[in-house]
């Protein structure tokens, strides 16, 4: 699928759930064919909707993890216990099942094949779903942008995405993965261990003098941590971009 | 309650002004910080949705929705005409 | 109307005493944290409430002085404008009465204001006769910064915006002067049973 302008009108839609694939024992990635998608760019994200029979609404937004190229738009969605659409979408929606979004939307955290690098991914818990869309759509336009991905998750079972990010990684051509675990880790864990500080971002990221383009995603906490931990170690703050979720674990 | 940022609010934000506004640029009315909305500090399910100066924590724009009618107050946030947008990230500002 | 989500509920509670529940509103059992702006976090030995305007003369509190006013434990339900209604919340406060006990004015309405720049406005009769506090402890314990603390107004007959997080004071006014939310086009008085959301309604 071509690279999408940014569509003209946002308009409510329908989109049939195709299937449902477990990521996590918490998260899912819902597979769906809108009626009228336009393509999007990585980075992006749709709104949805949900409306019960007495016509109560509730509404929230997603990052699209499929890239541009790939066949059907996919939504990767981490159930909070406690939240009031997660639950819904992971866990109650099934194949054949419509679901009411609106998109793309967004200009500012989206990244192109076009756009220089080298880039730095941070992502914190479900924050690395744009990466996602974002390494499909490079993989796919053969783009060899130097990539230093930085992903923060609770535990090694939290991880989305696993072997995909490996294949990535393993590809040879200029992706690089790190992890760090806040959490709990395996006993012969050889990755990061805790919260991301200015210590293990010197040791992951691009050094400053290289004008990385940087994206932070996660719960708001992380991203302003992970956003002043790289300014204070002398990075240009107009080469970051941020995008701030709501709860997820990082 | 942490704050989210602009793009919590884009879909909402291209509803009233028909067009992607999460990278048009303005300055801070309080504290004349210039930043872009997606910067903003957003502070969502209130009565309304306030976004606020990342620097000065000023409101700059109000957000509510009115009989169904999405209104919004950019009183704040003065928006560089005519609603200049960041430049893409492979174009370095000027310095 | 949008096509229905098969399934969908949401997070209402059924509702055993309808009612309690003014038109248009759903039950909670959780306590939503509703916010427009940062958490303030005044350090208690800076804190004071002060009422003043409309008035013969200003009075106002240090935390140490505030405590030690006659308090009283409330339960009532609260309704918030974003259609949640939360049933048998306790507080623990100082009744807005006692607060007016020695003020002497003619004014007609108020202005509470907070920390952090948050005003409402709200009629001098619907804080009195025993209808608003200035509470300090939910549910037994003190009130978190979250929600309000370390005090926060109470008027549980209005919208639930009225009752003012982080208030500092009130300032008596001789006209009613519309605050944040009102200024953006909520209703100037806000009762829940008659619905008055917007203006105009």
């Amino acid at each position: 699928m071509a690279r999408a302008a940014l569509p003209r009108r946002l308009n409510w839609q329908q989109a049939r759930v195709v299937e449902l694939v477990e990521e996590t024992a918490q998260t899912t990635s819902i597979v769906l064919e809108p009626a009228d998608w336009p393509g999007h760019d990585a980075g992006q994200h749709v709104d949805v909707r949900l409306t019960a029979e007495d016509g109560y609404q509730a509404q929230r937004s997603y990052s699209i993890a499929s890239g541009p190229e790939d066949e059907h738009l996919v939504l990767t969605v981490e159930r909070l216990d406690d939240g009031e659409v997660s639950p819904y979408l992971v866990g109650e929606l099934r194949p054949g099942d419509e679901l009411e979004l609106r998109g793309p939307i967004g200009g500012y955290f989206v990244w192109n094949q076009s756009i220089t690098g080298p880039l730095l991914l941070i992502a914190g818990g479900s924050g690395i779903v744009p990466f996602r869309s974002m390494l499909r759509h490079r993989s796919a336009t053969a783009s060899n942008v130097a990539v230093r991905l930085l992903y923060s998750a609770r535990a090694l079972d939290d991880v989305i995405y696993r072997d995909e990010l490996a294949e990535f990684a393993a590809a040879g051509d200029g992706v690089d993965v790190s992890f760090t675990l806040t959490r709990e880790w395996p006993e012969d864990w050889t990755g990061h261990r805790g919260r991301i500080d200015g210590k293990l971002l010197d040791e992951v990221s691009w050094p400053a003098a290289d004008m990385p383009l940087t994206y932070i995603c996660g719960p708001s906490g992380f991203v302003e941590s992970a956003s002043g931990t790289l300014v204070g170690g002398g990075h240009d703050p107009r080469r970051i971009r941020t995008e701030r979720f709501g709860p997820t674990g990082t | 309650m942490d704050a989210l940022d602009g793009n919590a609010i884009a879909g909402e934000l291209f509803e009233v002004f028909g067009e992607e506004m999460t990278t048009a640029i303005g300055a801070c009315a309080h504290c004349g910080a210039t930043g872009m909305i997606a910067e903003q500090r957003v502070y969502l399910r209130a009565p309304g949705t306030v976004a606020r100066c990342p620097r000065c924590s000023g409101v700059t724009m109000v957000l509510v929705s009115i009989r169904g009618g999405a209104r919004i107050d950019l009183a704040g946030f003065k928006l560089a005409p005519p609603h200049d947008h960041g430049a893409p990230v492979d174009q370095q500002p000027a310095s | 109307m949008s096509p229905v989500s098969r399934g969908f509920l949401g997070r209402r509670r059924p509702v055993a005493d309808p009612s309690r529940i003014p038109p248009g509103q759903y039950l909670t059992t959780d306590f939503p944290v509703l916010s427009a702006g940062p958490t303030p976090h005044t350090p208690l030995d800076e804190w004071s409430f002060t009422i003043h305007g409309e008035v013969e003369e200003p009075v106002s509190w240090p935390w140490e002085e505030f405590l030690d006013l006659r308090s009283e434990t409330v339960t009532v339900d609260i309704h918030c404008v974003t259609k949640w209604s939360k049933l048998d919340t306790a507080w623990t406060g100082v009744s807005v009465d006692t607060l007016l006990e020695n003020v002497e004015t003619s004014a007609g309405y108020l202005t509470a204001w907070s920390d952090g720049g948050y005003t409402t406005n709200l009629a001098l009769e619907d804080v009195t006769d025993g209808k608003a506090w200035v509470a300090y402890e939910y549910g037994g314990e003190p009130l978190e910064a979250e929600h309000g603390g370390p005090a926060r107004l109470l008027v549980p007959h209005l919208y639930f915006w009225k009752s003012a997080k982080w208030v500092r004071g009130l300032t008596l006014t001789a006209d009613d002067e519309p605050g944040f939310w009102e200024n953006y086009g909520y209703h100037n008085h806000g009762d829940p049973w008659l619905e008055q959301r917007y203006q105009g309604d």
